[in-house]
Formats: C-alpha cells, structure tokens, sequence
C-alpha cells in the first residue's frame, strides 16, 4: 500500500478582495452585474481540473510584443521594457506551466481593433498581443512596449492609466482569471474607475508592477517585475492499494 | 500563517479579442492563424457531436457583442483531458476546452462539440452531464462561472446532486440547454427575471 497526498479543491475566493459585479462608477457594469447571490459549491473535478497547455505550442515570438507583428528589420515604436515575474499560488508555491495572454494599446494609447477609434495612430510594427508559459520555476518574462494612457467613454474626462491585460489558467479550472498590470508611479491609477472597482487600496497595490533595475537589458530594455497569484489548493491525502496485498 | 492573496480581476474590457482570439481581431496570422480553443475536436472524436448556441443577455435585453465564453467538459465517457484524470485515457481526439468570442453584429456564440458523458461528485454519486461555462466580457468586473445542463438528460437532472440542492428551483431551468435536433440552445441572462444562475466554484 502506498499512501501520498494528491492535490485537491481551490481555497475558497475572497470576494471581498476582488471587485463586486456591480461598481457603478464603471458604468457598463451596472447592466452586466448579476444581482443575486452566486451559489456556492466544493470543486468536482468539472472546476479542479482544466486545460494544459504545452510550451511546444509557442512560438519563438510569441513573448516578444515588440516583435511579433513588426515588419521584417522593424520594432515596434515606444519605451522598451521586459516584464516578468512569478505565478504563485496562495501558499507561495510556484505554478508551473500557467498559460499567460496579454494584450494592450500601442505607445500612443491605441488598441488594433475595430472598436478603437481613438485619434492616436496605429504602429504598423504592433499589434498589441503575446502571450508565453510559466517554467517549473513558475517564472515567465515577456518584452513589450510600454502602452500609453487613454481616453474611454464612461465620465466625459475619464483615462485609463497606462495597463496590460493578462489573461492566466492555472492547474484547475477554478483558479481562471483574467486582470490588468499597471506601471508604478502612474497617476491615473488612483483616478481609474475600472482600477476604483477593486474595494481595497492593497488589493490595487498588488497589480502595480515595479521598476526592476536589477533585470534590465542594459542598452536595450528597462524592467519591471509583476508577481501574479492563483487561488491555493488543498491536499487530499490517498491509498493505493497494490495488486494482490 | 501568511497566505498570499489571489491577485484581484478586472474587467477583460471590450479588447479581449486581441490578446484571446487575435485572428478573430482581424491581427492576421498571429499564432499560425489559429485562435486557441477554436477547435475542441481534433480528429475523429468519440460520443455525439453537439452544437451549442446562444447570447449573452444584459438587464436592458441587448445580447453582448463584445463578450468571450469558455467552456470545459468531460469526454463522451465522462473522462477529463487532464493529467489529474486517473479514471481512464479521455478521448485523444478531443480536447475538452473551448473557447469562442460572441459575434460582433449578431451577439450570438457558437460551440461545437461532443455531448459530456457523466462524472461524478465528490461522495462518489454521478452528477448529471453537463458544462462549464465561463463568461467574460466588458462590464464583467471577475469572469462569471455558471454550467450547461442538457433538456433530454430530465432523469439524471432531478437526480444531479448539485441541481437539487439548489434552494430556488424555479431558477433551475436557466442552467438547462434547450434540444433542437443536435443543436443546444443556451441563452445566458447577465439580469431580471430570467437571471442565469451562477456558481462560486
Ligand atoms: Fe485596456
């Protein structure tokens, strides 16, 4: 017989930590927030299980924004910058191979996408998507441009300080997320109604990225460091009995 | 004890396409031209295959243009593909996880896919067949968790362990997909009356 743990169910979310559904200073919200109460349930192996996805399916471009749509012999214009850190888990643990997608506006504040029409130009050398998987260690790094701030129809004078989007998976379906990573010392942080839905000041230091001197391409590309953090997970203690014992 | 805190969502925003589905963005070409998730068979898959389709409702009544569903299931036998799953090999040609924006003009999505067998619950019941649905989209400040049921499954539904707990079962019929020959029907209401149940998974 051998005895072990195997992991198990996803650490309850604290929903006070993350936004509430309805935040009416963002004011889409208030026609998309469910009203009543989220039923709650232990993970089955629908929610503890999910997808896995292999570095095999990278491409050798696809964590380097300031490449991966630019004309052969170009880059994509704006301040250079690597960002990089850990996922986590609650307990501090590496999570391994977590698919990580990002998307963001240009240097000058604008998205490619249809819906964007904002008055800033277009980079014909960015398009503004990467994406890469964590190691064993847990450690991604992605290269970019630093996105500019801009403007978004909610009040008559609101902008949005200068972000990226990360969408993550973890191990199980439960830890899905999907959040933004702003840059220290940013003064629209603390004016943003998306980045005011988050109830807590701490919570909202948590999506900051740092400058990061230490991880510098000298010459070439400053750094700033962005840990994420996934739902823990609890261990279930098993026996295998083994053939004819 | 020192835990860590889950780093807080925001809002996937109305440019999700981008980073998500970037060849449906119009960024041709990126990633081989093949957004993660489009195809969840891969060759010649077990099981029936199914379609699932509907909209994202908001409280006003406008199906969402700008939103983006995943779902993850089991196989036609009811095996996750997984490396936690220990029952069983689940299906090599089909691979459980789907991802599909709703479209631009009309707001409809559209899964297609095999029909889950069933797996069970933790005290070892089987739960009836059914989906994760996973919703995001501009105005969504944490991704929405509900799950598909399915309309010709009615003996395993009243016998499914999570369904009967529920405490309002008139709410229930908003988590069972509606069959029209192979074709599921599965509207989800963001608000009102008809408000689709959603989980804390
Ligand atoms: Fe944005």
């Amino acid at each position: 017989m051998t005895k072990g743990f195997k992991p198990g169910t996803f650490f309850q979310r604290d929903f006070d930590w993350h936004p509430p559904p309805l935040t009416p200073g963002y004011k889409t919200s208030i026609a998309r927030s469910p009203q009543r109460a989220r039923i709650a349930f232990d993970n089955t192996m629908t929610e503890a299980t999910g997808p896995v996805f292999g570095h095999g399916m990278l491409g050798d471009l696809d964590n380097d924004l300031t490449l991966n749509y630019a004309r052969p012999g170009q880059s994509a214009q704006g301040p250079r910058i690597i960002l990089h850190g850990h996922v986590l888990d609650q307990e501090a643990r590496p999570v391994p191979n977590a698919l990580l997608e990002c998307w963001q506006a240009n240097a000058g504040g604008r998205y490619r996408h249809k819906k964007d029409g904002y008055l800033a130009p277009l980079d014909p050398d960015f398009g503004g998507c990467g994406r890469t998987i964590t190691d064993e260690r847990g450690y991604y790094a992605i290269r970019t441009i630093q996105p500019g701030p801009y403007p978004w129809p909610n009040a008559v004078n609101d902008w949005r300080p200068a972000h990226i989007h990360f969408s993550l998976f973890g191990q199980g379906f439960a830890q899905r997320l999907i959040t933004q990573v702003y840059f220290e010392g940013d003064p629209h942080i603390a004016l943003c109604p998306i980045v005011n839905t988050i109830p807590d000041k701490a919570a909202i230091d948590t999506l900051v990225a740092k400058l990061d001197m230490n991880h510098t391409a000298p010459m070439d590309a400053r750094a700033y460091r962005m840990d994420f953090v996934l739902r823990g997970r609890r261990q279930t203690m098993f026996e295998n009995k083994m053939e004819g014992m | 004890m020192r835990y860590l805190k889950e780093s807080p969502s925001q809002t996937a925003g109305p440019y999700v396409h981008i980073g998500c589905v970037p060849s449906f963005a119009g960024l041709e070409g990126m990633y081989g031209g093949n957004d993660l998730g489009k195809s969840m068979i891969t060759g010649d898959a077990r099981g029936e295959r199914i379609t699932i389709e509907g909209h994202v409702i908001d409280g006003t009544g406008t199906p969402l243009k700008d939103a983006m569903l995943e779902i993850w299931q089991a196989d036609a036998a009811g095996l996750f593909h997984s490396p936690e799953e220990t029952r069983g090999d689940a299906d090599p040609a089909f691979t459980g996880w789907g991802r599909q924006p709703t479209d631009a003009v009309t707001g409809r999505y559209r899964f297609e896919t095999v029909k889950p067998g069933a797996v069970p619950w933790p005290d070892g019941r089987m739960q009836a067949p059914h989906i994760l649905v996973w919703i995001v989209a501009r105005g969504i400040n944490l991704g929405l968790s509900t799950r598909i049921y399915f309309s010709d499954e009615e003996s395993a539904n009243s016998a499914d362990p999570l369904l009967s707990r529920i405490e309002h079962q008139n709410r229930v019929p908003t988590l069972i997909a509606r069959r029209d020959g192979a074709t599921y029907h599965f509207d989800i209401h963001l608000q009102g009356p008809d408000e689709t149940i959603f989980f804390d998974i």
